[in-house]
């Protein structure tokens, strides 16, 4: 390892001793080869494939320092609500990785089901959860789902009992407020959903004021056969945050699981979903938006692992890229030997809106089995200028003809969001980052 | 009104417009009529501000301001329409929304407040009768999957929604049947005050039958080779362009020039 590289692994352990006190042993030795790992196999660099456009070397130049409990100014739930909205469901909140009672709202929900924090369910839930967290780790190892495992202390903890539906969405903020230390922060989110079950969960991530911090989230999520779960992601981090996430999904036989990623924020965001088709007749929906502008970098790789037969995926992710903003969809669609039936389909969309905006996009397909149907297009253009010139003839002046088509661009994925509160604060969100421009749009 | 002297323009390094001279007061109707080809559309192009049309000689008066420096947007301000010839399909942007937003970004350029959603409906569903335009469309992508007829009935919608000062119809008339021909005409006519004017491009006579002009000139490789009254559209009608075949590329010459009657 550089030596950059271990004085940033330095700076962000924290004494053993402090993981030690409530936590049970397996999860101590858990954390303990977690940290092994990654003072073993360091960190991934451009040579990595799946690191390619994601450089971490200047995140290991600066001088973070763990997040604490309670580190944090005072904040009143009105001021989450203003940052994170108001879904109308139970909200568990988070300051730096660290739930916080206070500003969160517990709702009563169905018998059975279980809400709450990491770190509590790590006390009241024992042994049963060993073989349960962190799987993506134990299984296939990657540096930061591993720093993730060794150095998390708290995140949520959502349990569906079978045949349980919960209707209002569970909203899971996460806020970084760094100040005048750069952070680093370890969320956990894990959410089984039993058999048959159904439940909405929305995942924010917010910066509070500005502030260097790095959130390295990790969400895992397994379906039992016929569950149904929705997901949704906000990543609207403070400008010069980084944001490294990894979701991990496993999916049983019928069930449904549908994503959709927005992400607006940090000055680098990562955003990896890696789907598992475990069983037939499964299905997977991901949709993902990404709007970087300024120097942003927002990287979106995700895998879809067709396992079994007559599993269904489609993809459809929509870039807009502004500015020198990089935007780049990776995406993976394997389908392993036996998984005949499969019905795959792929679709990535750019649109560039200045001369230096960058987007890259990898459909990649890797097929190992026969009779499958798998489709995918990729597509990179710029607004329509025959378009621009009509709307302008009309008397729309030219910036907000680049709204007007820009917003017609994005349009597609608004819809497909389910939670009617939260598509309104998208779309208000996509509204004010147009209205950012140096001529703002004609109100219609 | 509209005043267009010696005009030449390029488009892709080739000259279409090759010196037209054009004079249109408030209250006329002047027909262009002429070939496939001869340069109509290119004219209505750049009058309607299009930057791939290279003006390389000549000068647009309009209301005594200089057209040619105007941004597309603000012509439409000044109060330019263009009808297009082909109009444009946006998808994920609707049709009313559209044409709120376009009315408004008007008003707001003129000093004037911009209209409510709910008053704008009322406006809209007022002008969609005069053009007999069935309401499902507001709800549709601007022009997405609109047939020829239906996109000219969109276009005429837009014009009697906005209001302008001078219209320029580019082939207005091409596939719509009878019917609808008359529809249309029923609504530019709505629109024909003295303070207004209308420049209708065509290559058939019979949108004249409807919008009658006061003035058919004849457009033929990029120039307008002779001007008249009504009667030349029927006159055109019966003997074709043969009379006026492409000249070869030769400075225009005096006699072509005065073949131009719309000067006073
Ligand atoms: N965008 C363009 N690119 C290249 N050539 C063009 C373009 N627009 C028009 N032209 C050419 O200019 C000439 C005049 O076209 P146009 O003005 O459309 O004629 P009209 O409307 O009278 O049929 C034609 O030869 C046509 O091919
Ligand atoms: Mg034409």
């Amino acid at each position: 390892m550089s030596g950059a590289a271990n004085a940033f692994l330095q700076g962000i352990s924290r004494p053993e001793s402090k993981a030690n006190g409530d936590h049970p042993s397996w999860l101590n030795s858990l954390r303990r080869s977690a940290f092994e790992w990654v003072g073993a196999h360091g960190f991934p660099t451009g040579k990595d494939e799946a690191w390619k456009y994601t450089q971490v070397a200047p995140i290991l130049e600066i001088p973070f320092a763990p997040a604490e409990p309670g580190a944090r100014r005072a904040l009143s739930p009105d001021e989450v609500i203003e940052i994170a909205g108001e879904l109308g469901g139970p909200r568990l909140v988070f300051v730096n990785g660290y739930f916080v009672p206070e500003l969160s709202a517990l709702k009563s929900l169905p018998a059975g089901v279980k809400l709450g924090s990491l770190a509590s369910a790590f006390t009241q839930e024992g042994e049963a959860l060993e073989s349960l967290l962190w799987r993506r780790f134990r299984e296939r190892p990657q540096t930061f789902t591993a720093l993730n495992a060794a150095l998390g202390e708290d995140g949520a903890f959502i349990r569906i009992p079978a045949h349980t539906s919960v209707e209002e969405p569970i909203h899971l903020v996460f806020l970084s407020d760094a100040g005048a230390t750069p952070l680093v922060s370890h969320p956990l989110s894990v959410v089984f959903a039993g058999a048959g079950s159904r439940v909405t969960i929305v995942e924010t991530h917010a910066g509070i004021a500005g502030g260097i911090y790095l959130s390295n989230a990790v969400t895992e999520i397994v379906l039992d056969d016929g569950a149904v779960v929705e997901h949704y992601k906000i990543q609207n981090e403070a400008e010069s945050a980084f944001h490294l996430a990894f979701m991990d999904v496993r999916q049983g036989r019928a069930s449904r699981f549908s994503a959709h990623s927005v992400a607006v924020g940090a000055a680098l965001a990562r955003h990896e979903v890696k789907v598992a088709l475990e069983a037939p007749e499964a299905q997977v929906v991901l949709n993902g938006l990404y709007l970087p502008r300024g120097r942003q970098l927002l990287d979106n790789p995700t895998t879809i692992e067709h396992a079994a037969p007559h599993c269904t995926s489609r993809e459809l992710y929509k870039g807009v890229v502004d500015g020198h903003g990089r935007g780049i969809f990776d995406g993976r669609v394997v389908v392993q030997p036996g998984a005949m039936k499969t019905d795959a389909s792929q679709t990535n969309k750019n649109l560039l809106l200045s001369t230096s905006a960058q987007a890259y996009t990898r459909p990649r397909l890797e097929i190992f089995a026969d009779d499958v149907k798998c489709a995918h297009g990729a597509a990179v253009g710029q607004l329509d200028d025959e378009a621009l010139y009509y709307l302008r003839t009309r008397g729309i002046p030219q910036q907000a003809a680049r709204d007007l088509l820009t917003d017609a661009f994005t349009a597609e994925m608004l819809e497909l969001i389910q939670v009617p509160p939260l598509r309104s604060r998208v779309r208000q969100m996509l509204a004010t980052r147009f209205a950012d421009c140096p001529s703002a749009g004609v109100p219609a | 009104m509209l005043e267009i002297r010696d005009l030449h323009a390029k488009v892709e390094g080739r000259e279409i417009l090759r010196g037209i001279d054009l004079r249109v007061n408030a209250g006329e109707v002047h027909a262009i009529m002429g070939p496939n080809g001869s340069g109509k559309s290119t004219l209505a192009q750049v009058l309607a501000g299009r930057d791939s049309y290279q003006v390389t000689a000549g000068e647009v008066r309009y209301e005594g301001r200089d057209l040619l420096t105007l941004a597309p947007e603000e012509r439409a301000v000044a109060g330019i329409f263009l009808s297009f010839q082909y109009p444009v399909e946006i998808p994920g942007v609707g049709n009313l929304y559209f044409m709120r937003t376009a009315l408004n970004a008007l008003r707001l350029q003129r000093g004037l407040e911009a209209i409510d959603a709910m008053d704008f409906l009322t406006l809209a569903k007022e002008k969609m009768k005069l053009v007999e335009m069935d309401p499902s469309f507001v709800n549709r992508s601007v022009n997405e999957g609109f047939s020829g007829g239906e996109k000219k009935r969109n276009e005429i919608l837009q014009m009697a929604i906005l209001e302008p000062k001078l219209a320029i119809l580019d082939e207005t008339d091409s596939g719509l049947d009878i019917d609808a021909l008359r529809t249309i005409a029923a609504g530019v006519n709505a629109l024909r005050a003295p303070d207004r004017a209308l420049l209708v491009v065509t290559h058939y006579q019979r949108l004249l039958e409807y919008i009658v002009p006061d003035h058919v000139h004849v457009m033929v490789n990029g120039r307008l080779v002779a001007s008249g009254g009504k009667d030349l559209a029927l006159e055109l009608e019966k003997r074709g362009y043969a009379g006026f075949e492409p000249q070869p590329a030769t400075p225009a010459t005096n006699a072509t020039r005065t073949a131009v009657g719309a000067r006073p």
